[in-house]
């Protein structure tokens, strides 16, 4: 059976290309139909804020790729609820459906769960 | 756990580097990796991604009197002849290149040869699901 493996993302959108490339090592993931996570953690939940504009700050949007998720079979997403709480960013109204909205006991139960992490 | 785990029992591991080369994490990364060998582990293969492709490159120049850790990963990998994978987008983004990434954008600069390999993510997953433990330097 393959392992699985949870990236937990914590960097903001716009503060390199750290986030980007952690979403490509999911995606990448996905394409191969491996068990995969997806956990925004700190900034990494500014991913998910609704109402960015990339354009203004002359970069490339973040979110088409999150939109890709679910099309290379990658399920399995989650945002830690103190993170967006503490960053204001409101849980009803973020850039990904089906997100999981997790507390911090349940997410150190998610990490248990899987085989392998990487955090980035 | 993972200590106990270790005593005994030869393990499988991959390791991913995500920071330049002049960061602490990186030089615990082959601490850590030429400690696994000389314990009678076995490293799958090394994964150079985001910054972590800089230790690398060839074209680092590091003072006299520093420890010069991109030809200490090159004398590592080759010595024990390691599989040392650099993540082509990582570094094409980066600005480390090989001869063939060089003429294929027509850049004057290779900065990246062996022992090394530019290829991509799917190198990463492949060792992730070889390996009985993945460890991973840097990064958040």
């Amino acid at each position: 059976m393959a392992k699985s493996l949870l990236l937990i993302s914590r960097q903001a959108p716009w503060s390199g290309p750290s986030a980007r490339e952690a979403l490509d090592i999911v995606l990448a993931g996905g394409a191969f139909d491996l068990p995969i996570g997806l956990l925004f953690l700190d900034d990494g939940v500014l991913q998910l804020a609704s109402g960015q504009n990339a354009k203004a700050l002359q970069q490339k949007d973040l979110s088409a790729n999150l939109q890709a998720l679910p099309m290379f079979g990658v399920e399995d997403l989650y945002v830690c609820a103190d993170s967006a709480a503490e960053r204001g960013v409101a849980t009803a109204a973020l850039a990904l459906d089906e997100l999981n909205i997790l507390s911090a006991p349940q997410i150190a139960a998610l990490i248990d769960r899987y085989d392998q992490v990487i955090t980035l | 756990m993972a200590a106990v785990l270790l005593i005994g029992s030869v393990m499988k591991f991959a390791i991913a580097l995500f920071s330049a080369a002049h960061a602490p994490s990186s030089r615990r990364a082959l601490l850590f990796a030429q400690a696994a060998l000389a314990g009678g582990h076995e490293i799958v293969r090394l994964f150079f991604y985001q910054d972590g492709v800089y230790n690398a490159a060839d074209s680092l120049v590091t003072p006299q009197d520093e420890q010069d850790l991109p030809q200490q990963w090159r004398a590592f990998v080759s010595d024990n002849q390691l599989d040392g994978v650099v993540c082509i987008a990582a570094a094409l983004r980066r600005g480390v290149l090989n001869n063939e990434e060089a003429q294929r954008y027509q850049r004057s600069a290779v900065s990246v040869g062996a022992p090394w390999a530019l290829s991509g993510l799917g190198q990463l997953h492949d060792a992730i699901q070889d390996a009985d433990r993945l460890i991973c330097f840097g990064g958040a």
